[in-house]
């Protein structure tokens, strides 16, 4: 259990049987006033925001929360099937709790599994990934837009910004936190 | 731990406060860091030290400071209070203190408006993030909460949301062009201060708020002997959580009290002052060492 003097941003707690992240903490305290606690909360399954102020007296529970390393195996429809790499069981997530990660998975990539009371509830990628071009407009000589970047689609069907020395078939590597181009990756 | 632009700064800001003070007739006092009892006041953890408790304020003895004779007394220390961390609170921090005899917590106002107007015109670099310029805003807790909060201090008090109410909804309005004074309490938020002669559901106390940080709390005094033990163990009856041994009723205090006719004083947060002075943030960028810089 936790008290309300232990809460902090990034302290994960439980509220209604769900899992929760303090994005935000203030401790608040008027002259000859009570102790409050403002939190800014986001669900860790659902992702939705709240916020809630509380007192001293209140007590909250610890989230059943544990992370796995795990092996990223293969796709069947939505479901997408990992491997845990210590005790070799398997597991899927769906594809709509991945969100955009989908667009970052490979074939056997190691990562970071989150459970929550037994079941997957989020990934962590690696940092960097290096994905394949499969469409690349040419670069149109003369563009007088003013940018200097185009659009390209790599492997998974991830679509982004790349320099335009980029072509088809050339391996980039893409920051995973930003969904960013890197650089162009030398085989 | 401060850099020396910033500790040299914050000598000067000490020195100021000092020098306005004693250029005002003030009398510098230092009284006991280490209490045997506690200040009645629920909502204050106390921090232990041994079998005595480090204070969380100096106003026990300054008041009694003035029963002995005193006229106009101030004193700069460190004060304690368990459990308090935040953007705006340290468990240990630097209070200052005043107090008048023959005065009400009006003359504190205009104290608290020209200390504030001599840091200015002596310290720089200064960042105030409000003006001081023309007549500083006056709000009653009633008004304020009647625009702030579409309901009376009482009603808010009667569903148990007053704190909440002020912190989220009032707070963040006060003072945000010019410094402003939140004053009239209802009674039961002012334990030791004096009910106001021609509202006696109030207490004559205020708060000075700028750019929605709370600087300071002033009353005129309560100098009822038995007034002040009633309210006194209608606090430590609220106080369920904290030590028994410090909850004795302050026999010397409410024996000196009856020595003083009329008194104001007031407790300033002054590294709170200095955080606004410097254009800071939090109060861990502007201490000499914030809890953080301290080996654990």
């Amino acid at each position: 259990m936790f008290s309300a003097s232990d809460l902090r941003k990034g302290l994960k707690i439980q509220i209604d049987g769900q899992p929760y992240i303090i994005t935000h903490f203030e401790f608040s305290k008027p002259g000859k006033g009570q102790s409050l606690y403002r939190c800014k909360m986001r669900n860790m399954i659902t992702g939705n925001q709240f916020s809630q102020t509380y007192r001293s007296n209140e007590k909250f529970e610890k989230p059943a929360l544990e992370e796995r390393k795990m092996q990223y195996l293969y796709n069947q429809g939505d479901e997408y099937h990992f491997m845990d790499t210590e005790n070799y069981e398997q597991t899927f997530i769906t594809k709509e709790q991945l969100g955009d990660n989908v667009y970052f998975l490979q074939d056997n990539m190691e990562l970071d599994v989150l459970f929550f009371d037994e079941k997957p509830i989020d990934v962590t990628l690696p940092i960097f990934v290096n994905l394949v071009v499969t469409v690349a407009e040419p670069w149109a000589k003369g563009d007088t837009s003013g940018n200097d970047t185009k659009p390209v689609t790599v492997e998974t069907g991830y679509v982004l910004q790349v320099p335009p020395f980029v072509v088809e078939g050339d391996k980039i590597q893409i920051d995973t936190r930003t969904g960013d181009y890197v650089t162009r990756v030398k085989e | 731990m401060l850099d020396q632009e910033r500790l040299h700064l914050r000598a000067a800001f000490f020195q100021t406060v000092r020098l306005f003070f004693q250029e005002q007739g003030f009398l510098e006092v230092d009284t006991p860091i280490r209490q045997p009892l506690l200040i009645p006041e629920q909502n204050i953890t106390p921090v232990p030290s041994v079998d005595h408790f480090l204070q969380s304020s100096p106003e026990l003895y300054m008041k009694r400071l003035l029963a002995g004779g005193s006229d106009k007394i101030f004193q700069l220390c460190h004060c304690f209070r368990y459990g308090e961390r935040g953007r705006l609170h340290l468990e240990e921090f630097v209070m200052l203190e005043w107090y008048r005899q023959d005065c009400d917590y009006s003359h504190l106002m205009r104290d608290c408006k020209e200390l504030i107007c001599f840091l200015e015109s002596r310290l720089s670099p200064w960042h105030f993030p409000v003006s001081l310029r023309g007549p500083w805003q006056k709000m009653t807790v009633h008004e304020a909460f009647l625009k702030y909060c579409s309901m009376t201090p009482e009603q808010a008090l009667e569903q148990d949301r007053f704190d909440l109410l002020l912190v989220e909804k009032v707070e963040p309005e006060l003072g945000v062009d010019i410094p402003a004074f939140l004053c009239d309490y209802p009674l039961e938020l002012a334990s030791l201060a004096r009910p106001k002669p021609e509202d006696p559901d109030v207490a004559e106390r205020f708060e000075l708020y700028v750019a929605g940080v709370e600087l300071a709390n002033g009353f005129s005094e309560l100098t009822d002997p038995l007034v002040q033990r009633s309210r006194f163990e209608e606090e430590y009856a609220q106080m369920d959580t904290e030590p028994e041994r410090g909850k004795k009723m302050p026999e010397l205090f409410l024996k000196d009290l009856e020595k003083i006719e009329s008194a104001a004083g007031i407790a300033m947060g002054l590294d709170r002052l200095f955080m606004l002075i410097c254009g800071g943030n939090s109060l861990s960028e502007v201490v000499t060492f914030s809890p953080d810089d301290l080996d654990m």
